[in-house]
C-alpha cells in the first residue's frame, strides 16, 4: 500500500475518533476546548522543525522554517497555558 | 542521542494517544486540567522525538524560534482578559495557518533542492498552502472584527458569490498546474489568491455570528495541520489535524443548530448587522411602546423571598463586567435561602462556552451553571428571572412569529417565570435587530441602566436588609 494511502487510512480513522471524542465534551468547556485544540494544532511545529533542521536546507527554507517554528511555538505555549489558566477557574461550590 | 525512525514513530503514537485522552478529559470540569497536562506531555514527547530523529541536524534557528515563541505565548496566555479570549483564539488560529503555509513552501524548497519533487507531493503541498492561507487571512479578519479594528457589520457587494467562486476555481486550476509542472509562478499566485479567499470568505459574516466563525476557523486550522501531515507523511500531524478539524466542525454545527440556521446560511447569509439606534430617552421610548420599567427595589422585593432565581447572562454582561457583582448578589441571596442558577444559551457570548468561562472567572461554581436543555423545564416554577445583557436568546418570537428572522431558534423559556427583569441600557434590539416580544408580557419589566451598576445596587439593597 503506498504511503499516501496509509496516510488516508489514518486520517479517516482519526476523523471518527475526533467525532466521538468531541461530542462528549461538555458545552461548559467549549472555550477551553477551542484553546486546547489551538495548542495541539501547534503540532505543525513538527513540520517546522523538519524543514528548519534539515542539514541541506537553504537559507530561504531556514528562514521560513524559523518563522514557522516561532508561530507554532506561540500556539503550543500560549494555547496550553491559557487553557490551564481557564480550567483552574472552574470550581465546584466550596463546602 | 539519535533515535531510529521506528522509535520515533512509536513516540508519535504515544503522543497521539495522549492528545486523544487530553480532549477526552474535557468531558467534565473535574478531569479537564489533567487532560490539559496530558496534552502538554504529548506535545513534549512529539517535539523531543522529532529533535532526536536523524532528519534534524541543525538547531540554531530552532532554539531561537522556540524560545521566542515560548516567551510570546507565555506572556499572551498570562495577560489576556477573559473577555478577550475570542481575539486570542483568532490570533492563534492565524498562526497555525501561517505556519502551515511556511512549512509547505519550505518543504517545497528543500525537495526542490534535493530533486525529489513529485506530483503527489506537490498536490499535497498545494492543499497545505491553500488551507493554511485561507485560515490565516480569515483569522486575521475575525481578529480585526472582534478587536473592533474593522467594523463587525457584514460587508456585502453584488457579485460577491461569483467572485468567491471564480477565485476558488482559479486557485484549484493553479494548484493542478503547479502539481503537474512545479511552476514557481503558479505556486506564488496560488498562495496569494488563497490569502484573498480567506479575506473574501470572512468579511461578509456579521459580528453576531462570531461563535460560528471562531469554530469554523478552528476547524480550518485543523485541516491545515492534517494537510501538512500528508505532505510530510507524518501520521501524528494527520491524526491531530483530524481531531482539531472535527472539533471545530462539531462546534460549528452546535452553534448553527442553536440559531436554527444552516452553516451555508451563516457563511453566505450576511445576517446580524450591528444596528445603531438611540439610547437617549430609553424610558420614554419604552413607555410609548407599553413596556414597564421597574426599579432595583421592585426586583429585590420579589427576589429576597423567592425560592429560585435564574440569571440569564449574555454578552452584555461581559461588556459591563457585571459578573463579579452577580457573584456577590448570588451569595447574599443564598444566605437568604434562595436557590440561584445561571442559564446559558449555546450562542451567548462571542465564542462557544464564553459565558461559562466568564462566570468561572468570577468564582461562580460550575454546578450553578446550566445548559439550555437542562434548565428550560425549570423556568415555569421559578420566581424571578434576571436577564443580564441578553436579548434574542429569550425572545418568544423565535417560537411564535413565523416571519421573524430568528424564527425556529431554540430559546431559553425565561418568559414562563413569575417575574422577569431585563437589565438593559436602552430599548435597542439585540443583534438580530428583532423586537423582543417578551418586553410586552405582563410579568416582564425592564430595569434601565448599566448592568454592573444595577446589580451593585441590588447588592447594596440586599445588604441593607431591604424590606
Amino acid at each position: 500500500m503506498p504511503d499516501t494511502l496509509v496516510s488516508l487510512y489514518v486520517f479517516v480513522l482519526a476523523c471518527f475518533i475526533g467525532y466521538f471524542v468531541i461530542w462528549g465534551v461538555t458545552p461548559s468547556l467549549h472555550t477551553p476546548l477551542v484553546a486546547l485544540t489551538n495548542a495541539i494544532s501547534g503540532i505543525v511545529i513538527i513540520g517546522a522543525l523538519l524543514v528548519t533542521g534539515l542539514e541541506e536546507a537553504g537559507t530561504t527554507a531556514e528562514i521560513m522554517g524559523f518563522f514557522a517554528v516561532l508561530l507554532a511555538s506561540i500556539n503550543v505555549f500560549g494555547g496550553f497555558l491559557v487553557t490551564n489558566r481557564m480550567l483552574a477557574m472552574f470550581k465546584k461550590k466550596k463546602k | 542521542m539519535e533515535i531510529s525512525a521506528n522509535t520515533q514513530a512509536l513516540a508519535y503514537l504515544v503522543a497521539a494517544i495522549l492528545f486523544i485522552l487530553s480532549l477526552k478529559g474535557l468531558t467534565h470540569p473535574a478531569s479537564a486540567r489533567r487532560g490539559n497536562f496530558l496534552g502538554m506531555i504529548g506535545m513534549a514527547i512529539a517535539i523531543a522525538a522529532t529533535l532526536a530523529g536523524h532528519e534534524v541536524q541543525s538547531y540554531g534557528f530552532i532554539i531561537a524560534g522556540v524560545v521566542a515563541g515560548a516567551v510570546i505565548g507565555g506572556v499572551l496566555a498570562a495577560r489576556v482578559q477573559m473577555t478577550a479570549m475570542p481575539q486570542l483564539v483568532a490570533a492563534l488560529h492565524s498562526f497555525v495557518g501561517m505556519a502551515a503555509v511556511l512549512v509547505a513552501i519550505g518543504t517545497f524548497l528543500n525537495h526542490s533542492a534535493a530533486g525529489t519533487l513529485n506530483p503527489v507531493l506537490m498536490g499535497e503541498l498545494s492543499a497545505g498552502i491553500v488551507i493554511g492561507a485561507i485560515t490565516f487571512s480569515g483569522s486575521v479578519i475575525a481578529f480585526g472584527k472582534l478587536q473592533g479594528l474593522i467594523s463587525g457589520a457584514p460587508v456585502r457587494f453584488t457579485g460577491q458569490h461569483m467572485l468567491n467562486a471564480a477565485l476558488g476555481v482559479v486557485t484549484i486550476a493553479l494548484a493542478v498546474h503547479f502539481a503537474a509542472t512545479g511552476s514557481m509562478a503558479s505556486l506564488v499566485i496560488m498562495t496569494l489568491l488563497s490569502f484573498v479567499i480567506g479575506f473574501t470568505l470572512i468579511i461578509p459574516i456579521g459580528g453576531a455570528d462570531m461563535p460560528v466563525i471562531i469554530s469554523m476557523l478552528n476547524s480550518y486550522s485543523g485541516w491545515a495541520a492534517a494537510a501538512t501531515g500528508f505532505t510530510l507523511h507524518n501520521n501524528l500531524l494527520i491524526i491531530v489535524g483530524a481531531l482539531v478539524g472535527f472539533s471545530g466542525a462539531i462546534l460549528s454545527t452546535i452553534m448553527c443548530r442553536a440559531m436554527n440556521r444552516s452553516i451555508l446560511n451563516v457563511v453566505f447569509g450576511g445576517f446580524g448587522s450591528e444596528s445603531g439606534g438611540g439610547g437617549a430617552s430609553a424610558g420614554a421610548v419604552a413607555a410609548d411602546k407599553g413596556v414597564k420599567s421597574a426599579s432595583v427595589e421592585d426586583a429585590i422585593y420579589w427576589m429576597e423571598d423567592a425560592n429560585r432565581v435564574i440569571v440569564v447572562p449574555g454578552y452584555g454582561m461581559a461588556v459591563a463586567q457585571a459578573q463579579h457583582a452577580l457573584k456577590e448578589m448570588m451569595e447574599l441571596l443564598e444566605e437568604n435561602g434562595v436557590e440561584v442558577k445561571f442559564a446559558i444559551h449555546p450562542v451567548a457570548g462571542r465564542m462557544p462556552g464564553h459565558m461559562n468561562v466568564l462566570l468561572a472567572e468570577a468564582d461562580i461554581p460550575y454546578d450553578h451553571v446550566f445548559e439550555m436543555d437542562e434548565i428550560n423545564p425549570e423556568f415555569a416554577s421559578t420566581d424571578v428571572v434576571l436577564v443580564v445583557g441578553a436579548n434574542d436568546v429569550v425572545n418568544p418570537a423565535a417560537r411564535t412569529d413565523q416571519s421573524s428572522p430568528i424564527y425556529g431558534m431554540p430559546i431559553l423559556e425565561a418568559g414562563k417565570a413569575q417575574h422577569v427583569y431585563f437589565l438593559k441600557r436602552s430599548m435597542r434590539p439585540g443583534y438580530s435587530g428583532v423586537d423582543n416580544l417578551l418586553f410586552y408580557q405582563d410579568n416582564v419589566s425592564l430595569i434601565f441602566g448599566d448592568a454592573k451598576d444595577t446589580i451593585e445596587g441590588m447588592v447594596t439593597t440586599l445588604k441593607g436588609g431591604g424590606h
